[in-house]
């Protein structure tokens, strides 16, 4: 099933048109990741899909009463703000502390209940946010850059999670990544952007396409291989897409 | 008992201090500090309006600081920073207003009771408008507190959950002008930032969540303006930076009892 359609939308700041005729689906518990260089446009289309950005043509079709669940980019709780983390699950939905308990224990972080937003480390923090997203049940997870701060473990441990909320919730993922072997191993869909789509589809199809070495062409290489150095000494994580990929 | 000026004084304070104690915690958490100055210094420019038209200081210096929140939240992030436009409509709009009230030959006016406050002085009808600002601004906080928590976390967070956060910052704008407006007379248009500010600050290494720190910003902010006035009683001091000095104070003392953590 559908959940939401972009039908050729452009988006202007100004008089500079950021992205032009994206036209893309999100189907039912399906994870599609955009990837594209820095300024292609990814965080607008997904700011553009949350309502927080108009475009100028085109339009957006969510199927009725979308529920979706959003981790922002860098969101950084400021000191001045005191904040636990039972107090931030309960800022848009009032909850108990057994369900705050057991949707950070989804999330992977379960005994961070009492502990203060601005004291969290980055990967817990991005965990205590996956947890606050999913309280409202979504039936889409939209991460822009979710993982932005963490090292290369730290970012793959937490797309591992997001595969196993969405295989847990059966939820679909729409996300923004840097990190081409996240991608490679965890999407079922990609869509490359450099403001507007270049190319799409499986990531194996997209991996052999033109449009995605141009793009990605010069940071590929660095990726595979950081990619393989990871594989060799990190035997507990599933990456049989990756070694499709390989070949 | 509300014959005894004191009384009235206490009353205003107490009052004046529990409307400051939730907008003073989101300018803080905001980082609005100058945003709240510059909505005070331009309500001289109301006030010099509303003597030269003879209509309520009270209904001058609101619009003022309405008008002048509004302008710099419409006009920032254009070819200008935020900090030099609020430094260019606050002081603009006091020396503006000082200028406009130099011209009102027939009234001879107290400028020191508008820029330091006269809690003294404070009247009946006083009385009556600051009980009307609590109510308003203790309605919109209650009514709109989560949504403007979520606007002031993340802004897309806030889009993300249907809030709209230009709405949320629109509603904090108009609490904040009513909390000038109905300040100026305890501790005039120069202090209220640090009416806002101080016992936010004092509170914050002692909150856990952004409630516990209303609560507590609101009793340090309470207990500055009782003492505050009793010291200014005692040592014939004016009543109004008195009362700062006082919350001052407590800040001191209670930043180290458990100084400020770095981030």
């Amino acid at each position: 099933m559908k959940l939401l359609s972009t039908n050729n939308i452009s988006v202007k700041y100004g008089s500079n048109v950021v992205l032009r005729d994206v036209s893309l689906d999100i189907n039912e518990g399906e994870i599609t990741t955009i990837v594209g260089p820095n300024g292609s446009g990814k965080t607008t289309l997904v700011k553009t899909i949350i309502g927080a950005v108009t475009p100028f043509t085109g339009s957006i079709s969510l199927t009725e009463n979308l529920r979706i669940g959003y981790i922002p980019q860098r969101l950084s709780i400021d000191y001045t703000l005191p904040m636990t983390v039972q107090r931030f699950l309960n800022l848009s939905h009032k909850i108990s502390k057994e369900d705050c308990i057991s949707v950070l224990r989804t999330a992977g972080v379960p005994d961070l209940l009492k502990t203060q937003m601005s004291n969290l480390s980055g990967g817990q923090f991005q965990r205590v946010l996956l947890a606050g997203a999913l309280l409202g049940s979504p039936q889409i997870l939209i991460l822009d850059e979710a993982s932005q701060g963490l090292d290369q473990a730290g970012s793959a441990a937490f797309y591992q999670q997001i595969e196993s909320v969405r295989n847990e919730k059966g939820c679909a993922v729409l996300m923004i990544s840097h990190d081409l072997h996240v991608v490679m191993s965890a999407s079922d869909k990609v869509i490359c952007m450099n403001g507007h789509i270049c190319c799409s589809g499986k990531p194996e199809a997209v991996a052999n396409m033109p449009e995605y070495h141009g793009l990605f062409a010069a940071g590929t290489e660095g990726t595979l291989a950081l990619y393989r150095h990871i594989h060799d000494h990190d035997h507990d994580h599933d990456h049989d897409n990756l070694r499709k990929f390989k070949h | 008992m509300l014959d005894d000026f004191m009384v009235r004084a206490s009353i205003a304070g107490v009052g004046v201090a529990l409307i400051a104690a939730p907008l003073g915690c989101f300018v803080v958490w905001r980082r609005m500090a100058y945003f709240g100055e510059a909505t005070a210094h331009a309500a001289m420019l109301g006030i010099a309006i509303a003597l030269s038209l003879e209509i309520p200081i009270f209904a001058g210096t609101l619009v003022a600081a309405l008008l002048m929140a509004l302008t710099v939240t419409q006009l920032s992030g254009r070819s200008l920073a935020t900090d030099t436009l609020l430094g260019l409509t606050a002081h603009g709009g006091l020396a503006l207003g000082l200028v406009v009230a130099s011209f009102l030959s027939g009234v001879r006016i107290d400028l020191m009771a508008y820029l330091f406050g006269d809690i003294l002085a404070v009247t009946r009808v006083d009385l009556l408008l600051i009980l009307l600002g609590f109510l308003a601004v203790i309605l919109l906080m209650y009514w709109r507190w989560s949504k403007m928590l979520i606007s002031t976390l993340n802004e897309e967070l806030a889009y993300s959950n249907g809030i709209n956060p230009i709405r949320e910052k629109f509603f904090l704008t108009i609490s904040l002008a009513i909390t000038v407006a109905v300040s100026i007379k305890v501790v005039g248009l120069l202090l209220i930032s640090a009416l806002l500010i101080i016992p936010a600050a004092a509170s914050r290494t002692f909150s856990r969540t952004p409630e516990e720190m209303v609560i507590i910003t609101a009793v340090v902010g309470v207990i500055s303006a009782i003492s505050g006035l009793q010291f200014s009683y005692l040592f014939n001091t004016p009543p109004g930076p008195s009362i700062v000095c006082v919350s001052l104070a407590i800040f001191l003392i209670l930043s180290s009892i458990r100084p400020l953590r770095s981030n």
